[in-house]
């Protein structure tokens, strides 16, 4: 993190960061980019790949498969929908009409998030519970869905608005303030205080569900809960980070690989692996094409795939 | 007290999986049901467990209505082994076994001990520090057991417990199936309820107070081993020809075919 305050298009020496940090006075240009910019974005960051990374292991256990991601809910579809909507019908407002500071981009995108996922969960429950399997097959349904009105609303937009909507879908952490930082942030504790609770029920989940039952697990409610969590924490992020891939699918398995499959530790090591990594992307993002900056989405990809086929190759090694 | 289905019907898709059954499984007691494919079997347990509502009738456990017990304390009563389990994760042997202890406030160190006797009471010491998913069928068996074992580990202040297993012994080689009967009946003498199905009509007959003989939905027959399998029974229910002997050493009815 202390590097990571340091690298930027301006350069900011080690020394004169720290003595910022620690309140003593540095010139005003260094200390607006230090509090102003680096600080809320990187703090954006650790709190969003922290989220990412936790509700996808989440997701994985609840699902009882490795492969899902916190976008099977159809949150990041429907979020990705409500974000392009915006762009294309509100674009003149976009950059005056702010709200809280936070932009109608990012409250199209939450609210198409939520509103896939109560759909998604919606098609998947009846009398007798919430079927995982057809949640699943509801989530790609949605998504599919999702993805042709996102190519309608791209094929409708100008130039700028394109460049807009794929630039948002990369996903990036530029536009951090200290507004954003303080939603993500209280949804990020709201998280980390209430998964540890249902860890054990994750745990047991993995068994199956009726095996999990006869454990004494509330089934239904602990998958409610953790629904409405996921979407939570998955909208904000997306609302306010855009999409950032990889970070929720690959950092669970990573740490699973490493650490066991135990949801008392996998899902808060999966968040600070997530926080970790999005804040290492972040940093890359900022200083491999100064002056300009890549999106974070993007960086995320490049540096986890890598990591993650080499952990694959070595895991086949050891069998 | 026991575990009591009272006239259990259940209609499932168009089809009469169960028709009237009444049937008790005493604290104490080992009941096996046997039965051809397809006659009910699993689907009794079901209901005993509470995982299906039958359509008629009621399942009582100690008494009170199924339903009427919370999920939590009815989980401290009433431990179910499964026929198959779909973990695909790679929990190591003595994490799966801990899963039993999820119900009980017992605190870690108790629990450890718990899952390190059950463990090597199934014969799969070796396995503690072992992934699941690396294991064999066979062991894979003998971790569920002892998961379900932990479960049920210490008796209730709540009332009896019931052990309910679903081809317990289906993987399992000739020394592994005899440790499970043992085990079963070591529960027996500790007034557990053990209620299993099985195939193998000479394991029941060995292990079995009681036992059921299932055919199409109905019960065929209850009652000791001995008084249950005729030749009749067994060529009316199976349509197979076969001898009722005694076995020279348990005394138990051998069923050659």
């Amino acid at each position: 993190m202390l590097v990571s305050i340091t690298v930027g298009t301006v350069d900011i020496s080690v020394s004169d960061a720290l003595s910022a940090l620690t309140g003593n006075s540095v010139n005003t240009q260094t200390h607006t980019i230090l509090f102003d910019i680096r600080l809320p974005r990187i703090l954006l960051a650790i709190t969003v790949g922290a989220v990412l990374a936790s509700t996808g292991a989440v997701m994985q256990g609840l699902f009882r498969n490795p492969l899902a991601d916190p976008s099977l809910i159809g949150v990041s579809s429907g979020a990705s929908v409500g974000a392009s909507l915006m762009i294309v019908t509100a674009g003149g407002f976009i950059q005056s009409g702010a709200l809280l500071g936070l932009s109608l981009v990012a409250v199209g995108a939450f609210l198409g998030g939520f509103a896939a996922t109560l759909l998604v969960y919606r098609l998947a429950t009846s009398g007798i519970g919430t079927s995982v399997t057809t949640m699943l097959l509801a989530g790609i349904a949605i998504g599919a869905l999702a993805g042709a009105l996102n190519s309608l609303l791209s094929y409708f937009s100008d130039n700028d608005m394109l460049r807009q909507i794929s630039l948002w879908q990369m996903g990036n952490l530029s536009g951090a303030s200290w507004t954003k930082v303080t939603i993500m942030g209280a949804v990020a504790l709201l998280l980390i205080w209430l998964f540890p609770r249902e860890s054990k029920a994750l745990n047991a989940l993995l068994l199956g569900e009726s095996e999990a039952r006869h454990l004494g697990i509330d089934v239904q409610r602990v998958k409610r809960r953790l629904i409405v969590l996921t979407a939570l924490g998955v909208g904000v992020s997306v609302a306010l980070a855009g999409l950032v891939g990889f970070v929720g699918l690959i950092m669970p398995h990573i740490v699973r690989l490493a650490i066991g499959p135990d949801h008392r530790w996998l899902v808060p090591a999966s968040a600070l692996a997530g926080a970790t990594l999005l804040v290492i992307a972040d940093s890359l993002a900022r200083i491999v094409v100064i002056p300009a900056e890549l999106p974070t989405g993007i960086l995320t990809a490049l540096l986890g795939a890598p990591f993650f086929v080499a952990l694959l190759l070595q895991q086949r090694r050891d069998v | 007290m026991s575990l009591l289905a009272d006239h259990i019907s259940l209609h499932l898709a168009g089809f009469d999986l169960l028709r009237n059954i009444s049937l008790q499984v005493e604290a104490g007691k080992v009941t096996a049901i046997v039965g051809p494919n397809g006659a009910g079997k699993s689907s009794l347990l079901k209901v005993l467990t509470g995982e299906m509502a039958p359509t008629q009738g009621q399942v009582y456990l100690n008494n009170r209505l199924l339903q009427h017990w919370s999920l939590l304390d009815k989980a401290q009563l009433l431990a179910v082994l499964p026929q198959h389990t779909m973990l695909n994760f790679p929990f190591t042997a003595d994490e799966v076994v801990g899963l039993g202890r999820i119900p009980h406030k017992t605190g870690l160190s108790k629990d450890r001990e718990i899952i390190t006797e059950a463990l090597d009471l199934v014969d799969a010491s070796y396995l503690q520090k072992r992934l699941y998913t690396q294991m064999s069928g066979g062991e894979k068996q003998r971790v569920q057991l002892a998961r379900v074992l932990t479960q049920i580990w210490q008796a209730s202040h709540l009332g009896d417990q019931f052990l309910v297993l679903d081809e317990p012994t289906s993987a399992f080689d000739l020394s592994h199936q005899k440790l499970t009967l043992d085990i079963v009946r070591q529960l027996a003498d500790k007034a557990v309820g053990v209620i299993m199905v099985v195939h193998d009509l000479n394991l029941a007959a060995r292990c079995a107070d009681n036992l059921v003989v299932f055919d199409g939905g109905v019960i065929a027959a209850q009652g000791s081993p001995e008084a249950v399998l005729t030749e009749a029974l067994i060529d009316k229910v199976f349509g197979v020809k076969s001898i009722i002997a005694q076995h020279p050493v348990t005394k138990r009815p051998l069923v050659i075919t």
